[in-house]
C-alpha cells in the first residue's frame, strides 16, 4: 500500500496546505480502498472487533448520555414559547422527535463520537506508529493495517448507529420532561404525538447514515494515526487532526446524504 | 538452485530528501555467522536493518532472505519469509497494550496453529531463556530499559527464527546490563544458531556477539574484518572512533 506523504514542517505556505489538504484525501481514498480490500478475507478479528465495540462505546456512552438527555430536554424548552404562541403546542413533541432522530441526534453524537474516538484512535496508531509497534508488527509476519485498522473502522461503523438509537430515546425522555415541566400532557398523549409523528422516511435515514459517520470518524482517525511522523509532536498533530478533518467530513456527508435521503424518501 | 545463503544483499541505495544515506552497499551473511554493523550516528545503519527486512523499500538494489529477493515476491511470501526471522528494535517496540505474555504470544496466536497450552509453554520457556520469567504478567510500562530489550529479545526469538536481525541492542542501558544483555544474545544465537546482523556502536558489545564486522562511512561499506582488524586498524578515522568507544566503556 503506497500512502501519499504530506509535507511537515512547523510553517507551511498556503500552497502547501493545499498540496496536503489533496494528499490527505488521497491517502484517505487508498486507505478506503485497502480497507474495503481487506474486510472481506480471513482472518476475521471477531473478538477483537468485539472489544473494540466494546471500549469505544464505553468510553463514549457518558458524554452521549448527557448530550442526548440535553439535546430534547434543551429543544424543547426553547421551542415551546414559539409554538404556544402560534397555537400549536400540542405538535411540540412530533416536531422535537423530527427534528432529534433525522439530524439532531445522528450529527451530535456522531460529532461528540469523532472528538471522543477519532482523537483517541489517531493517538493510538500515532504512537504506535512512532514507537516502532506497527513496524514490529509487520515485521513478524502480521498484517498491522488488518489488526489495527480495519478492527478499528468497523467497530466504530457499528457502534455509531447503536449509540444514535440510545441517544435518540434519551433526547425524547428530555424532551418529554420539558413538555411535562411547561404544559400539563400526560405521557400517553406525548407518547402517541412522537410515535404519529416519526414515519420510516424519518428513521431510517437518519440511522443510515450514522453508518457513513462512524465510517468516517474510523477511517481518518486510523489514517491520521497510521501515518503519523515526527515523534510526540506527529502524535499530538494526528489526534488532533483526526478530530477537525472527521468533524468536518461528517458535516459535508451530512449534507450529501439529507439530499439524497430526501431523494429517497420524500417528505 | 535455490541460493541457501540466509542473508544476500545486493548494490543497494537509499536517499531521503536528496541525500544518500546508502549508496550501493553489497554484503552477505554465511549461516550462523554474527555480522556486526559499526557506523556513526545517522549513517544508515538501521536504514540498512529496515531495507533487510522490508520495512523500508530501498531505491535501488535487492535483498534476498533465506533465497528469496523480498521485494520482488508476493506479501503472502514476505510474510512466509517473516515467520522465520526476528527482530530487536532499538526501544524494544514492545505492543504497551499487551501483557509481557500477550506480547511473547501474539506472533503464535497470528502466525502459528499451536494450542494455548503449547503458547504458554514457548512463552514461559522464551521468558525463561531471558532470566525474566517473573515478568510474564507485567504491563510494558512497568519494566525497566533493560528488561524491555529482554522481553523484546525473547518475543524475537519465541517464533525459534533462523535469522535474527538486532538494532542498537544496547543502547540505553548501563555498561553492567549491556554486557549482560551482549552475552545473552551470543549464548541464545549458539544455542538457536541464527545467523544475525547487529546494528550497535557499543565496542563491548560487538567484540562480545560479532565474527565479522563492517563498518559504515559516507553511505558505504568503508572498513571490513573481524572487529580485533578494524580496532587495530592504523586508518585514522577507525583508531579515532574506537579510541572514544573505548574511553566510553
Amino acid at each position: 500500500m503506497q500512502i501519499p506523504k504530506a509535507i511537515t514542517k512547523k510553517r507551511l505556505s498556503f500552497s502547501e496546505k493545499v498540496y496536503n489538504f489533496f494528499v490527505t484525501m488521497s491517502g484517505l481514498t487508498v486507505f478506503t480502498w485497502e480497507f474495503f480490500k481487506q474486510s472481506f478475507f480471513p482472518p476475521f478479528d471477531i473478538a477483537e472487533i468485539k472489544k473494540h465495540m466494546a471500549e469505544l462505546g464505553v468510553k463514549t456512552l457518558p458524554i452521549v448520555s448527557m448530550t442526548g438527555f440535553i439535546i430534547g430536554l434543551v429543544m424543547a424548552l426553547q421551542s415551546q414559547p414559539v409554538f404556544e404562541r402560534l397555537g400549536a403546542s400540542d405538535y411540540l413533541p412530533g416536531i422535537v422527535a423530527v427534528s432529534v432522530v433525522r439530524e439532531l441526534a445522528p450529527v451530535i453524537t456522531a460529532l461528540i463520537f469523532a472528538g471522543r474516538v477519532s482523537s483517541g484512535i489517531g493517538a493510538e496508531l500515532g504512537s504506535m506508529r512512532v514507537t516502532e509497534q506497527i513496524d514490529a508488527m509487520e515485521v513478524s509476519a502480521v498484517n498491522p493495517f488488518k489488526f489495527l485498522v480495519v478492527t478499528r473502522v468497523i467497530a466504530t461503523t457499528l457502534v455509531l448507529p447503536l449509540l444514535t438509537i440510545y441517544v435518540i430515546f434519551l433526547a425524547l425522555a428530555g424532551s418529554y420532561l420539558a413538555v411535562i415541566l411547561a404544559q400539563n400532557m400526560s405521557y400517553q398523549y406525548y407518547q402517541t404525538a412522537v410515535i404519529d409523528a416519526i414515519h420510516f422516511g424519518d428513521l431510517l435515514p437518519g440511522i443510515l447514515k450514522t453508518f457513513v459517520f462512524g465510517y468516517i470518524v474510523g477511517i481518518v482517525g486510523a489514517y491520521k494515526g497510521f501515518t503519523a511522523e515526527g515523534g510526540t509532536e506527529g502524535v499530538g498533530r494526528a489526534s488532533t487532526t483526526a478530530v477537525v478533518l472527521s468533524s468536518l467530513l461528517i458535516l459535508l456527508f451530512d449534507t450529501i446524504l439529507v439530499k439524497l435521503s430526501l431523494l429517497i424518501w420524500p417528505t | 538452485m535455490a541460493d541457501v545463503t540466509p542473508i544476500r544483499i545486493k548494490r543497494l541505495s537509499k536517499s531521503f530528501d536528496g541525500r544518500k544515506v546508502l549508496d550501493d552497499i553489497s554484503l552477505e551473511v554465511t549461516s550462523g555467522e554474527n555480522l556486526v554493523v559499526f557506523g556513526r550516528s545517522g549513517t544508515g545503519k538501521s536504514v540498512l536493518l529496515k531495507c533487510a527486512v522490508g520495512l523500508m523499500k530501498p531505491d535501488k538494489g535487492e535483498v534476498f532472505l533465506l533465497g528469496e529477493n523480498i521485494f520482488n515476491i508476493s506479501t503472502k511470501k514476505l510474510n512466509g519469509i517473516r515467520k522465520r526471522i526476528g527482530f530487536l528494535f532499538q526501544s524494544a517496540a514492545l505492543y504497551d497494550s499487551m501483557t509481557v505474555r500477550e506480547n511473547l504470544a501474539f506472533p503464535l496466536v497470528r502466525n502459528f496453529r499451536f494450542s494455548e497450552k503449547e503458547i504458554n509453554e514457548k512463552v514461559v520457556r522464551a521468558l525463561e531463556m531471558v532470566n525474566l520469567a517473573e515478568a510474564i504478567d507485567k504491563m510494558p510500562a512497568e519494566l525497566s530499559g533493560g528488561m524491555k530489550k529482554r522481553v523484546g529479545l525473547a518475543r524475537g526469538i519465541i517464533t525459534q527464527p533462523e535469522i535474527m536481525f538486532y538494532d542498537e541492542p544496547t543502547t540505553g542501558l548501563d555498561p553492567l546490563t549491556s554486557k549482560e544483555i551482549s552475552v545473552l544474545i551470543r549464548d541464545l544465537q549458539t544455542e538457536l544458531n541464527m545467523t544475525s546482523i547487529v546494528v550497535t556502536h557499543d565496542l563491548i558489545c560487538a567484540e562480545i556477539i560479532a565474527d565479522r564486522a563492517i563498518f559504515l562511512k559516507d553511505a558505504k561499506v568503508k572498513y571490513e574484518g573481524t572487529i580485533q582488524e578494524l580496532v587495530r586498524s592504523d586508518d585514522p578515522f577507525l583508531k579515532n572512533f574506537f579510541s572514544h568507544e573505548i574511553l566510553n566503556a
